[in-house]
């Protein structure tokens, strides 16, 4: 049994060995398990954007793109198989799309040196570059998720939250649970009370806490949720009757998987987004002419310009950007992990440069710094329209309230520092 | 043929009664000893450290616990996630309470600390059992979950209610944290999984374990020949706690390094070593190994040859995998109820008198 796993394991890494020059970023993806629905368009959109620069540019300035794909479902135990199983000399970067796995990654990969990329989730305070030396979370992070979600509310109720009631639904693991210091600050700022209602994972059962939303009305729910729960809370939101405009997901609870189950229903629900939707975009002529027509896309392209896929074309966008400033630094294609944290540090996406690609005001301007990971972490609001059966942007990026969140995350970053053992490094 | 007993003679009771009755036996597993602590050190990666070995070794600990419970006092549990959970959350409290103290003795004290939790939600055991007695475990489960969720203490009011274990070294070797070798982690498991295995064996084949025995083959009959039921069962429960709660902390602080309880000690934990127990063999040491190899190894074995050696999509590969072990969970109990022990049992039996079978 050890015998044939080790000559299968060896016969695997000679096939799927990477030939030099070659970029290699595992792809730490999962299409199965309760999560699956998302996660499946995710890795779609993250492996669609690597085959175009490919077919089209010939990769990253000469350099082929690899994203061996490895099934987590999600778990982390498979997620560290999977990690181990793909830290070769060549892997440059992981973006395990799991804020679980990502817990387990960011002292393994401080420690051996691989950059962690993580937009939109994991752990919130990497932001701190000072600390985090090798983790990335820009464009934005839970902690200005909620800020944005708050401050979009005070801009509905002319700047004036107090006396309302404000429900956060999350689900119950270090993913839903990060928004919640954040919320109470806020809280405590604006005058609003806030509740807060966990969902067990995987989140089908939510009857109790739709029960507790409508005993006590509260005038805004707030939702953390990702994979089966998005599609049972707003079913449920909906069986109650609870307006759905006054319900607001962070970006993970907002693609088309989750409103639809709902069908006419879900119509007005909003979610928060830091990237653009739909493929009103030039590069979506690309994609179709080098990936789509030629049948190389994912899964035959089923989900392209869905909302969860334009969240994994955005991520390996920046990925891709950050290669490439790597290379510029570097002055060879073949770069390292340690130049690819150096490019990243470096990283600079104008929206000039969002143009250039093909995807003029899809996302943010994004520029980092060796102390700042997570760039200006603005985000925006989409509204779901049933009868189009399509996400539209209703607000423009909105700045997330600094003042509150900059002292939560130096604390947070600190007292990781202190129990990890690290000095910060001295960098502004 | 293979096995070979003449001029293997027994001239005392202590030789007669040993583990290993066959010398070839006792030769084949103190090889495989010496090949564990004196070879694989030095060849292991870290993929086959913290994706293969060291989970298996920390599977194979909380079975013997389940095991313990289950194939040899016939008390049937489903709390097995949730204790594990209070080994894990025990050792992190006390290594950020005591930096000062080795590690080692935290590992054992979480031992401790759930074998005293075990031995409260054992309590029920003493009035009911079979069904019921797994409905009440399985409220221990749920119970201990939900408390470690819900109490910020236990997380020491981390922002995302994760536990992260501290850099910890023994003998000047990391055995926590991301520094620590791959060697280092395999080492500690398996000095814990010798012991542990150790420990129960002895257990099992003495008084202690007779008295198990006895409440599990007929609790009424056990009791009229002496056997007090309240020791019996509440040493059961406590020993088998004792051992998963080790198992729970070196899964949390050797293999994980990061917990969320929820995820990784919710109620497919429990079904998991449940599943070993019953593949691997109720009431026996060996299966307990066998089970937790069966279980931990054949998915990534498969998941390796069918995207690393076919290149087949992983998605498809995830639900083939999941279609094949359920498969071979339900061959192997039809055509071995008693599972991987009984047939290696039976193996050896035949062997012992190959070519002639009576």
């Amino acid at each position: 049994m050890k015998m044939t796993l080790a000559a299968l394991t060896t016969a695997a890494a000679l096939i799927a060995g990477p030939a030099l020059a070659d970029l290699t970023l595992p792809h730490l993806s999962y299409r199965t398990g309760p999560y699956a629905a998302n996660g499946t368009q995710y890795a779609d959109g993250f492996n669609d954007y690597f085959t175009l620069l490919n077919e089209r540019d010939g990769g990253i300035g000469g350099a082929k793109i690899l994203t061996p794909e490895c099934e987590t479902a999600y778990n982390t135990e498979k997620g560290v198989e999977c990690y181990e199983a793909t830290k070769s000399e060549a892997a440059l970067i992981y973006n395990p799309m799991s804020t679980g796995i990502t817990y387990q990654l960011i002292p393994k990969a401080s420690a051996d040196g691989k950059v962690l990329y993580t937009p939109g989730y994991g752990r919130t305070s990497a932001k701190n570059g000072k600390v985090f030396e090798w983790v990335f979370n820009a464009p934005a992070n839970y902690w200005d998720g909620a800020s944005v979600a708050v401050k979009y509310l005070l801009d509905q109720n002319g700047g004036d939250l107090k006396g309302k009631k404000i429900a956060l639904l999350y689900h119950n693991s270090a993913y839903g649970k990060e928004p919640i210091r954040t919320l109470q600050e806020l809280s405590k700022k604006h005058g609003f009370t806030l509740s807060e209602l966990p969902v067990d994972a995987p989140g089908q059962e939510q009857k109790s806490q739709w029960l507790q939303i409508r005993r006590d009305k509260p005038d805004y729910v707030i939702m953390y949720g990702w994979g089966v729960m998005n599609p049972a809370a707003i079913q449920e939101a909906a069986n109650i009757k609870f307006p759905m405009e006054n319900f607001i997901g962070i970006w993970w609870s907002g693609g088309e998987v989750d409103v639809q189950a709902a069908g006419a229903a879900a119509n007005g629900y909003k979610s928060l987004t830091f990237n653009g939707v739909g493929t009103d975009y030039p590069f979506y002529a690309d994609l179709t002419k080098f990936v789509v027509d030629p049948g190389k896309a994912s899964q035959g392209g089923k989900f392209v310009g869905s909302a969860v896929y334009s969240r994994g074309v955005y991520a390996a966008l920046i990925i891709g950007e950050a290669i490439r400033k790597a290379q510029e630094l570097a002055g060879t294609p073949d770069i390292n992990a340690a130049q690819l944290r150096d490019g990243f540090e470096a990283l600079d996406i104008t929206e000039a440069r969002m143009a250039e690609l093909g995807l003029p005001g899809f996302g943010q301007p994004i520029k980092l710094s060796c102390a700042n990971h997570g760039g200006a972490g603005m985000a925006r609001l989409q509204q779901w329209d049933a009868t189009a059966g399509k996400w539209n942007l209703i607000t423009d990026f909105i700045q997330p309230d600094e003042e509150v969140l900059e002292p939560l995350i130096a604390a947070d970053s600190e007292a990781y520092a202190k129990e990890a053992g690290i000095t910060p490094r001295a960098c502004d | 043929m293979f096995y070979r007993e003449a001029g293997d003679f027994k001239t005392s009771y202590r030789e007669d009664s040993q583990t290993f009755p066959l010398a070839l036996d006792r030769w084949a597993y103190r090889l495989l000893m010496a090949v564990a602590v004196l070879v694989v050190p030095f060849v292991i990666d870290g993929y086959w450290a913290n994706a293969i070995l060291v989970p298996f070794l920390i599977y194979a600990i909380a079975a013997i616990g389940l095991n313990i419970l289950v194939g040899y006092a016939g008390q049937l549990s489903l709390g097995t996630g949730g204790f594990m959970a209070v080994g894990a959350y025990a050792v992190y409290k006390l290594s950020v309470a005591f930096p000062g103290i080795n590690i080692v003795f935290h590992i054992i004290a979480a031992g401790g600390i759930t074998a005293l939790v075990g031995m409260l939600f054992g309590l029920p055991s003493l009035r009911i059992k079979g069904f019921y007695l797994a409905v009440a475990t399985l409220a221990a489960q749920f119970f201990l979950v939900w408390l470690f969720n819900k109490v910020p203490w236990f997380y020491n009011y981390s922002a995302s209610g994760q536990i992260n274990a501290p850099d910890r070294s023994v003998l000047g070797w990391m055995v926590t944290g991301p520094l620590a070798t791959p060697a280092a982690k395999y080492l500690i498991c398996l000095a814990f999984a010798f012991v542990v295995a150790w420990i129960a064996r002895n257990l099992t084949r003495g008084m202690t374990g007779r008295k198990w025995m006895a409440i599990r083959d007929m609790d009424i009959a056990a009791e009229i020949i002496g056997v007090n039921p309240l020791t019996a069962k509440l040493t059961a429960f406590g020993v088998s706690s004792f051992f998963i709660g080790i198992a729970g902390a070196l899964f949390f602080a050797v293999y994980l390094g990061a917990a969320e309880v929820g995820e990784a000690f919710g109620i497919n934990k429990s079904f998991l070593i449940l599943f070993m127990v019953i593949i691997g063999g109720l009431g026996s040491i060996f299966g307990s190994f066998a089970g937790a190899a069966f279980m931990v190894l054949l998915p990534v074995a498969l998941k390796n040859l069918l995207v690393g050696g076919f290149g087949w999509p992983t998605d498809l590969a995830a639900h083939i995998e999941l279609m094949i072990v359920g498969g071979l969970i339900v061959i192997f109990l039809i055509a071995e109820p008693h599972g991987l022990a009984q047939l290696w049992r039976l193996t050896k039996e035949k062997l012992r008198l190959w070519p002639f079978p009576h």
